[in-house]
């Protein structure tokens, strides 16, 4: 592969892609090559053009310039099929399967083994089942997809791609809903097709990841090729520069001290708070000002707290006071009435209505919460809508543009922005930088910090251990559905959160700069 | 935990109506009436399976009853005035209306169309069509039409199994497994669940979407045929609403109206539930035989209800996550 005299054409060739919707150039001129056997990395910020890519590719979109070669031929791909059958198989970012279909057919849609035009049900899951072992899933796969979590859907969603990619595995942002552990079970097959010859397109905001897994990368930025790199000789700050295309202010930097935990008072408290077989029932107290992490795996009942806490899900023991004076929180509009607000982890499939403006987006919460009869003026959603577009930086900055023609990184931004224009006192993000790019990803945490020096409290699960050190006054440690540990101050760093996690020191090798 | 699944509870309100009206009147238990139920209803069950196909693919198709009223009048005008052989006229007017609904499908596809307006356009068209043909009854004498009347399965009890009848049961029977058991049956499944999804995972949505209404219009036409066996006649305005009939079969038999989920053995029942309030009104006699349609849109409410509510639950995060987790 070193060597550049190599005659034998590359995998995929992309030579000067363009592509337009009406007035926005997604695309211009781009090139893109991916050889056999690498991992190669497709990086850029929210809105650069990434996934508009990857469609044109594989046909979702049609092009309207430039050429795709892979092996050398020039194909044309006019639909996913297509491109399938061509040998491209892919994960799109918006995860692409079917909740009412069974586990088993999803993997198998359009390819199940068939003998007299009848489909071999009982191979197929045998099948199913086979091939979401090396995934380290042991699920039933005749139930609906439906029935499972996001995480699942979306190792379902991999493991599909993976077992029909012949020549070309293009994943779309695919660990943006899964654990440490997950990815380190994708990151072993990806590098096992490679290995096998399979040229792989990856995807992601997670730079770490990025630097783990990728043999090359490609920067774009505003629909334009920055360049491709060899990953081994490209500092980060380099790349961050390529894809920013300006340098990132530091923001890493450890949390003010300024935090001293001087007499905060408590915004809201649960007391033995719980659900059987949801959550075992836990103490909780949340300050003004202050920012709660909750850390722990996938499953260990995280997200099931936050929903808890909102509203969302109804205790079935405990006690919960809102500023001294005890609540039931029965639903999610309690929890809103309560000045509660939750972004929560599928916002990107459950929280976005596409065909609504970003303006509309962004006053949705805040409209419901004052009633029909107190309607926002044109000029307040207005204000309102500029305000976050600019605070949050949303690309395109056009607050007419219906939110589900944004790129998925800025829809994200669109709903972080709808709880906050409620101005809540308590607000719970579950993982609120995934599919974030690098520069709001900075964005997001500084605003953060802002937000909870203001007065309000803040309660925040994030997978990403570094950066929940980053911003937290205390961190919580779930395993198994259950509050194990909980730590403050000085006490918060990455080893002693993986410390908590693991408890038996299994996942300790995990610890990762 | 999550309670019945809609079909069964379907079953449930068959057995306990069918119960019920044998209670009242015990001759209604007899293979005689049931004989005679599935023959009344043969036409309905038939365009009723297509309908199924259709509205899982998240789709409809208001244009079967007037598919049906345009077949009677083309075989009858075929075999009575142009001297055309039966069969041959029904070949012909099968592959006809196979052609009519692939062209709607095409339609929906290619211009993203809404269903509704493609297929109102449809119902328009054949009901027009078959006015043009003829704007009366044409009755037809012809003796295959006497034979297949004539022909029947004696069941014990007495009751006879009509020719048509048993045409109802093998395309029900062949509708069951052609949904459940083919790779076809699966992307109808797909793309009721999410058609630009379907298409992503490498669906051909167009060309599923061409055969379902081609399959459902085929349906019709057979459906039309049959009806024509049933009354021996052709007529221009028969069948009419026929395509709401069949659409209430579907729902009450269990079938998602936003597609994705459903069973052809709900809609047979669905079928039968109509079949029998028919019945029993005719059994007492006295009441006007327009309460199967109130009886019809009360038990319609009643499902879409007790959908919505199943769905509701479905939707609970709770219950997702709860059994979710690896
Ligand atoms: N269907 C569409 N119609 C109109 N504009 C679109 C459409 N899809 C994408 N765009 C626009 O094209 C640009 C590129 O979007 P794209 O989704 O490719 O970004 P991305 O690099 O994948 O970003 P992210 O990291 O946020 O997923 C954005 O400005 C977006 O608003
Ligand atoms: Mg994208």
């Amino acid at each position: 592969m070193e060597n550049s005299l190599d005659p034998a054409p590359p995998l995929l060739e992309v030579r000067g892609i363009s592509k337009s919707f009406g007035a926005v150039r997604a695309l211009q001129e781009v090139d893109f090559t991916l050889r056999a056997g690498e991992i190669h990395a497709l990086l850029g910020e929210n809105g650069a053009g990434k996934s508009t890519l990857i469609k044109v590719v594989t046909g979702v979109f049609p092009r309207d310039a430039g050429v795709v070669r892979l092996g050398g031929e020039e194909v044309a791909p006019r639909s996913a099929k297509a491109a399938l059958q061509a040998g491209i198989a892919t994960v799109y970012q918006e995860v692409n399967l079917l909740p009412n279909l069974s586990v088993a057919q999803n993997l198998f849609l359009d390819r199940q083994p068939m003998r007299f035009g009848i489909v071999r049900e009982g191979e197929m899951r045998r099948r199913a089942n086979a091939l979401l072992t090396e995934f380290g899933l042991d699920i039933d796969v005749a139930a609906p997809l439906g029935n499972y979590s996001v995480a699942i859907q979306h190792v379902t969603a991999i493991a599909r791609a993976v077992d029909l990619s012949a020549r070309v595995l293009i994943l779309d942002e695919p660990t943006a809903s899964l654990d440490r552990h997950e990815v380190e079970i994708l990151f072993g097959i990806m590098r096992q097709l490679a290995r096998r010859g399979i040229g792989i397109v990856f995807v992601s905001h997670f730079l770490d990841q990025v630097y783990e897994i990728s043999d090359r990368i490609t920067v774009l930025r505003n629909g334009r090729l920055v360049g491709e790199r060899e990953t081994a000789s490209l500092p980060r700050l380099e790349l961050i520069r390529m894809m920013l295309g300006r340098e990132l202010a530091e923001t890493t930097s450890a949390r003010a001290a300024a935090s001293e935990p001087k007499a905060r008072e408590i915004c809201a408290s649960f007391e033995n708070y719980g659900k059987a077989g949801y959550v075992a029932p836990f103490n909780l107290e949340l300050r003004h000002g202050e920012v709660v992490g909750l850390a722990g795996l996938l499953g260990s009942g995280r997200t099931e707290t936050a929903r808890l806490v909102f509203g969302a899900e109804r205790a079935d023991g405990g006690q919960a006071r809102v500023e001294g004076t005890s609540v039931r929180l029965q639903s999610p509009r309690d929890g809103v009435r309560h000045g509660f607000g939750y972004c929560p982890e599928e916002r990107k499939t459950d929280g976005i209505v596409a065909e609504l403006t970003v303006r509309e987006n962004i006053v949705l919460a805040l409209q419901a919460k004052r009633g029909l009869h107190r309607p926002l003026s044109r000029r307040e959603q207005d204000e309102l809508a500029a305000r976050y577009v600019k605070m949050l930086d949303i690309r395109p900055p056009d607050p007419e543009r219906p939110v589900g023609l944004l790129s998925g990184g800025n829809q994200q931004k669109v709903l972080l922005a709808r709880w906050l224009a409620t101005a809540p006192r308590l607000l719970v993000l579950d993982e609120p930088t995934r599919g974030i790019d690098v520069g709001a990803h900075a964005e997001i945490i500084r605003l953060i910090r802002e937000l909870c020096d203001d007065g309000l409290a803040l309660l925040v699960i994030s997978s990403e251990l570094d950066e929940i050190v980053t911003y937290s006054d205390r961190v919580i440690v779930l395993r198994d559905r259950a509050h194990v540990e909980e730590l403050a101050g000085e006490a918060i760093d990455v080893t002693n959160i993986l410390a908590a996690i693991a408890a038996d020191g299994a996942a300790m090798q995990e610890a990762r700069a | 935990m999550k309670g019945l699944p809609p079909v069964l509870i379907t079953a449930i309100v068959l057995v306990a109506g069918f119960a019920a009206c044998a209670v009242q009147f015990p001759n209604i238990a007899s293979t005689r009436v049931v004989g005679n139920l599935l023959t009344d209803n043969a036409f309905l069950g038939i365009v009723a399976t297509g309908m199924t196909f259709v509205i899982i693919s998240g789709g409809i198709d208001l244009s079967v009853g007037s598919v049906i009223g345009f077949t009677t009048v083309f075989v009858a005008l075929a075999i009575e005035r142009w001297g055309i052989p039966p069969l041959v006229a029904f070949v012909a007017v099968l592959a006809l209306s196979a052609a009519f609904g692939a062209a709607m499908g095409a339609i929906i596809h290619v211009f993203d169309l809404p269903p509704f307006i493609v297929t109102l356009a449809g119902m328009f068209l054949a009901r027009g069509a078959s006015f043009l043909l003829s704007t009366e009854s044409v009755p037809i004498t012809a003796p295959v039409y006497s034979t297949v009347s004539d022909f029947a399965l004696r069941m014990p009890g007495g009751g006879r199994l009509t020719a048509i009848a048993i045409i109802m049961l093998a395309i029900v029977i062949g509708g069951v497994l052609l949904l459940r058991l083919t790779r076809f049956g699966a992307n109808v499944y797909a793309l009721g669940g999410g058609r630009a999804t379907a298409s992503l995972m490498g669906v051909a949505v167009g060309k599923m979407t061409v055969k379902i209404y081609m399959l459902s219009s085929l349906l019709a036409g057979l459906a039309g045929i049959v009806f024509s066996f049933y009354t021996s006649a052709g007529y221009s305005l028969s069948a009419v609403g026929v395509e709401l009939d069949s659409i209430a079969a579907v729902v009450i038999g269990g079938t998602l109206l936003t597609g994705g989920q459903g069973s052809v053995i709900g809609t047979f029942l669905g079928v039968l539930i109509q079949g029998m309030i028919q019945t029993y009104i005719n059994f007492d006699g006295t009441l006007s035989s327009w309460w199967t349609k109130i009886a019809t849109g009360v038990l319609l409410f009643a499902f879409i209800a007790l959908q919505q509510g199943l769905v509701a639950l479905a939707r609970r995060p709770a219950a997702k996550r709860a059994g979710a987790v690896s």
